[in-house]
């Protein structure tokens, strides 16, 4: 408080619980909506949309649209739109099964072999970055519209994965490759538990020293109390989560199928749970990364800069058409990375895979907070968006709803979710 | 004494319309010179030439005696020229420590950006340039014009710049803040900075500047001492495009 006074001898306002806490408002509509649809949901299928199964599944499937919607962001921060995605994750995933269902093995490799999935996994990163390169040159060096360029894109590359394959679907997939698809690669509960204690321990301590940093700066903190709320509503959040993965046992026929994967020698009297997925703690890790990028980086910083005001931006020196090509670069590794996720999910390459992604993502992007009119956007919003269009479908799905008003309704959603967003940003008078 | 800057035989043409035309003009150490014409006179186009932001055609610029290579903003950054824009080049979405750094954010040992130390550095030359200003944590588009324009000059400020560029500094403040950039601008003066002002109000240039340039459909009309001219030998100047004393 001594700190305070000093700097600031004016007067203490009476803040409110939410002011106090310095939570971002907008976030909390979000987890706000998202736990309305979700009780919602589970009032209409007699409670089996929050069982652990259910969320399990939920988690997995939206891993894929979600690691392309955090870089989604960044590209539609920077005033461009990408509407390749689904397509340049088609191409990666198609040359990612070439890679080892035909060509290495063709090579010598024998099917197993260690280096397979990597070799395929390095692949089609490289072709996703080289794709996304080539796209942000065309952009910010030679001035064509990113809705051109990608809308171009959308249409190549998918049939680029068709040329690779014939048509074929191309599978199955290397077992290492397909534990990134989610129930095939799980950590069971002690590895998610000590994973779980290691999240909460850095939330504390990020906490913590943000405190420090502050203090030591002069600058006002919050009170004592609303951090140590903050940690404790991390702590139960982050336990939580882990607390319902852990709780999804493996099915005793699957367990007949593979003791020794689930840590059993025999599948009779054994029982495991599936824990956290692999293919979700790749999520939670390229969430971190692009949230660091985003916040504590240069290059997050002009990209923020550079939607708020291109001029300005090259006008402080910002080279603003290297920054498209990286931005186009780095959405091309994420679409190549959920292409891992996609194709090892169904643990085989289909050519229709990824098919209408770019709406998803960008509406994930979008209902998540993203202003398409550049400058602002979060990453952790688009990966709530991702989860809540994910419910809803998942959601209409299990009540049974038409597959044509599921469509509707989530088309729907899109629009009043940004109506919303526009609304409370005229009230709060951001722009 | 060596001036600041010179331009010499500076031109710049858009297809076919010649913005600048042969113009050369030089700007001292505690200077100010004033840039007055009409719109589309070439004022703001001749010093975006200087702030590297356009590509002269032909003509040369020398920096405190050599001969100097500007390509691009960041070229003339390290010439220590530092511009202050008619249209506020500041991120909206971004807040007043970040646009004061940005294109040269601080940053920790692991190369990440350093934002508690920038708002520490704003906090201090705020507290020396605008001590009202008090918004840190905020977008700079919730300030007011005055607070933006106080962002913009504390960029050049902090990093010393050696030349200053106002277009229109003033053009969007009310009478308050416009006597605080006029007194701002007497200070730096006083540190020896150069500075070339542009603006329309040839009252205000009268008493800013000590001398000012007069362009016409991208030349050069004339340069005086405001103390050897009238404010009507300047207006006569911008209008009929010729020197008073020169045609006596």
């Amino acid at each position: 408080m001594s700190v305070e006074s000093a700097n600031t001898p004016t007067p203490r306002r009476k803040r409110s619980l939410f002011e106090e806490l310095e939570l971002d408002t907008r976030l909390l509509g979000m987890i706000g909506a998202f736990i309305l649809v979700a009780l919602v949901f589970n009032v209409l299928t007699d409670g089996r949309f929050l069982t652990p199964r259910n969320i399990f599944n939920l988690t997995i499937q939206t891993v894929s649209v979600a690691i392309m919607a955090t870089g989604m962001v960044f590209v539609i921060v920077t005033r461009h739109i990408d509407l390749s995605v689904g397509a340049v994750l088609a191409a990666c995933s198609a040359l990612m099964a070439m890679t080892q269902v035909r060509i290495l093995p063709g090579m010598g490799f024998e099917i197993g072999h260690w280096a397979i999935p990597w070799v395929a996994i390095a692949a089609g990163i490289l072709l996703g970055a080289l794709i996304g390169a080539f796209n942000g040159w065309l952009i910010g060096y030679q001035g064509i519209p990113a809705f051109i360029v990608t809308l171009g894109g959308f249409l190549i590359w998918r049939n680029v994965g068709w040329y690779q394959t014939n048509g074929q679907t191309i599978g199955p997939l290397d077992q290492t490759f397909m534990m990134f698809g989610g129930i095939n690669g799980t950590l069971g509960g002690t590895v998610s538990w000590i994973i779980g204690v290691i999240a909460i321990v850095l939330a504390i301590f990020g906490i913590f020293n943000a405190r420090r940093v502050k203090l030591a700066h002069n600058f006002p903190v919050k009170p004592m109390w609303a951090e140590v709320s903050l940690a404790v509503i991390a702590t139960a959040a982050i336990a939580g989560f882990i607390g319902i993965l852990t709780s999804y046992e493996v099915p005793a026929r699957v367990m007949a199928r593979d003791p020794a994967k689930y840590g059993c020698e025999v599948a009779e009297g054994c029982a495991a749970v599936y824990g956290l997925p692999i293919s979700v703690l790749l999520l939670i890790a390229i969430a971190a990364i692009m949230t660091v990028v985003a916040r504590k980086t240069r290059f997050g910083r002009y990209i923020f800069a550079t939607g708020g005001n291109p001029d300005a931006a090259e006008l402080s020196g910002i080279n603003t058409r290297m920054l498209t090509v990286k931005i186009f670069m780095l959405m091309g590794v994420l679409c190549a990375l959920a292409a891992v996720v996609a194709s090892s999910r169904l643990a085989n390459h289909s050519n229709d895979l990824g098919t209408l992604d770019e709406l998803r993502v960008i509406a994930a992007a979008v209902i998540g907070g993203t202003a398409l009119s550049g400058g602002i956007g979060t990453i952790y919003g688009a990966i709530l968006g991702a989860l809540i269009m994910q419910s809803l479908q998942s959601g209409m799905a299990m009540v049974g709803v038409d597959a044509p008003l599921q469509n509707i309704v989530v088309g729907a959603v899109l629009v009043v979710a940004v109506f919303i967003d526009i609304q409370y940003r005229k009230r709060m008078g951001a722009k | 004494m060596t001036p600041l800057v010179e331009m010499k035989n500076v031109s710049i043409a858009f297809g076919g319309v010649q913005a600048v035309d042969n113009v050369s003009i030089d700007l001292y150490p505690g200077e100010v010179v004033g840039l007055l014409g009409h719109n589309g006179a070439g004022k703001s186009t001749l010093i975006k030439m200087l702030s590297g932001a356009y590509k002269m055609d032909s003509g040369e610029i020398w920096i405190n005696g050599h001969k100097a290579q500007i390509h691009s903003p960041r070229d003339a950054r390290h010439y220590n020229i530092e511009t202050i824009y008619q249209t506020l080049a500041l991120a909206d979405n971004l807040d007043a420590a970040s646009n004061l750094f940005l294109g040269r954010e601080l940053t920790t040992g692991l190369g990440f950006v350093d934002d508690d130390r920038m708002e520490a550095e704003t906090r201090k030359i705020m507290a020396r340039l605008n001590p009202n200003f008090k918004k840190l944590k905020e977008p700079v588009s919730a300030l007011s014009g005055g607070q933006r324009q106080s962002v913009a000059i504390a960029r050049a400020v902090y990093f010393n710049a050696k030349i200053l560029i106002m277009d229109e500094p003033t053009a969007a403040l009310g009478v308050h803040e416009t006597a605080m950039v006029a007194e701002l601008i007497q200070e730096l003066k006083k540190q020896g900075l150069g500075i070339f002002l542009i603006s329309h109000d040839t009252r205000e240039m009268m008493e800013l500047c000590d001398r000012v340039a007069v362009m016409k459909n991208g030349q050069m009309v004339g340069t005086e001492r405001v103390e050897d001219v009238t404010e009507d030998d300047i207006l006569s100047m911008i209008i009929l495009g010729k020197n008073p004393k020169a045609a006596a």
